[in-house]
């Protein structure tokens, strides 16, 4: 009977798998109430809760469930690139073809990623380390797990999850920004129609960027393939099929491994440690950074345009597309109700994604292992 | 006469004025969905409802017309 009672997980139980079962909870309390990034947190809440229990051997190396999880899907990067074609083939790049420009304001949102990646070095992390906190700041959930499983895999649980939260968070966080670096003349400029895109040039696009971007930052090519063949699938117009599944149900499986898999890192040993707290810190610097270079240039731009640009679509370069871009909307329409950013905002919006997995590139290609 | 058009692709999910109305500028014309966003049309100018040329569950395309304003 001893035995019996000593195999059950009540006699392992620790007070940290208490704190991360709380931790489990209120993300699952997060994603149902509040709805926040609730197509993630659900699995991550669950895989947090399920890792914790001990005695079950999910995360053991070679055997345990979420451990082949992690191992086949994102030590493997499989799963990442597919979350891309997905993405790639929900992506219209039409506004940032419209408006070219606006490539410049996703590339300088960037900013945000190489202050933290400092930030994080002073702070006493490794280089590797401080390139995955750092990326943090792209507001990109793939690309920031890509990185982290490349760099500094132990840190994948908290990487990935101060990236979604902050993510969700993106409401909150920048408005405060866009309002301390804008006047109200700046936000009430009224951006004209953009131009119509034509079927040719979307379709060239994904073609040209996947040769140029992969020539410039071969490290990229695993994301950047992937986002641009699934956009080639949307924008040719004669593979709907796969477009359709790449976009709703290829994510959604993905999604439910990635989820698992990301909270199934977060165990007791790997998630409470003091310098979890410093990578959420510096994912938090690197998003105002990121958020404000992107409305900075965006003035500075002003400075040499003819046509005005509104700041407040520079912000939306911190890619987390689409909700940066509303943002941007909601602001612009509070300046001005007839004021219309949304279509704006979309053109940094996308182009920050690129950016983000440029930087990314860049990243593993300095630092990786 | 104004012509108020839709400053993007999008669904009317909510129609606020019928023709007759009187609105005043930034007055809410019509309520249109895009990228899961709601986004209040308003009135660009005061003036009185002429034509309507929407409805509610209409999908619209960026620059159609959807209320005349006199």
């Amino acid at each position: 009977m001893l035995d019996m009672v000593l195999t059950t997980g009540f006699m392992h139980l620790t007070v940290g798998n208490l704190v991360m079962w709380l931790i489990a909870f209120v993300f699952i309390y997060l994603a149902i109430s509040k709805n926040y990034e609730p197509l993630l947190l659900v699995p991550i809440g669950f895989g947090i809760l399920i890792v914790n229990l001990p005695v079950t051997s999910l995360m053991k190396e070679g055997e345990g469930l979420l451990w082949i999880f992690y191992h086949y899907g994102l030590e493997w990067e499989v799963i990442p690139p597919l979350i891309f074609l997905g993405l790639g083939a929900m992506t219209d790049f039409g506004p940032m073809i419209a408006n070219p420009k606006t490539l410049i304001l996703g590339a300088g949102a960037q900013f945000g990623v190489y202050v933290a990646f400092f930030g994080a070095l002073i702070l006493g992390f490794t280089i590797p380390e401080a390139c995955s906190i750092g990326i943090i700041g792209g507001a990109d959930g793939p690309t920031t797990i890509f990185t982290t499983v490349h760099l500094a895999p132990h840190l994948l649980g908290t990487t990935a999850v101060a990236a979604y939260s902050y993510m969700s968070l993106i409401p909150i966080i920048q408005p405060p920004i866009m309002r301390l670096l804008t006047t109200e003349k700046e936000r009430k400029i009224v951006m004209k129609q953009l131009r119509p895109v034509s079927k040719r040039e979307k379709i060239l696009f994904p073609l040209v960027t996947v040769v140029v971007v992969c020539l410039i930052v071969p490290a990229s090519a695993p994301l950047m393939a992937m986002f641009m063949l699934g956009n080639l699938f949307k924008e040719c117009g004669v593979v709907k099929r796969l477009s359709d599944v790449a976009a709703n149900e290829l994510m959604n499986i993905v999604t439910i491994l990635l989820g698992i898999s990301i909270g199934g890192t977060m165990s007791v040993e790997h998630f409470l440690k003091p310098n979890v707290i410093f990578v959420f810190i510096m994912g938090l610097v690197a998003f105002a950074f990121s958020t404000a270079a992107g409305i900075l240039l965006a003035k500075i731009m002003n400075i040499f345009a003819r046509e005005k640009v509104n700041p407040l679509i520079g912000s939306a370069g911190v890619s987390a597309v689409p909700m940066a871009a509303r943002v941007s909307q909601l602001m612009g329409s509070k300046a001005d109700p007839k004021n219309f950013l949304l279509m704006h905002a979309m053109g940094p919006n996308v182009a920050g994604v690129i950016g983000t997995v440029v930087a990314a590139g860049v990243f593993i290609a300095l630092a990786g292992r | 006469m104004s012509e108020v058009t839709a400053p993007m692709a999008g669904k009317i999910i909510d129609v606020k004025v019928e023709v007759g109305d009187t609105v005043n500028e930034d007055d809410e014309l019509v309520i249109l969905e895009a990228m899961k966003m709601e986004m209040p049309i308003v009135a660009p100018t005061s003036g009185t409802v002429k034509e309507m040329r929407c409805k509610k569950g209409d999908s619209v395309g960026a620059d159609e017309i959807l209320v005349v304003i006199e």
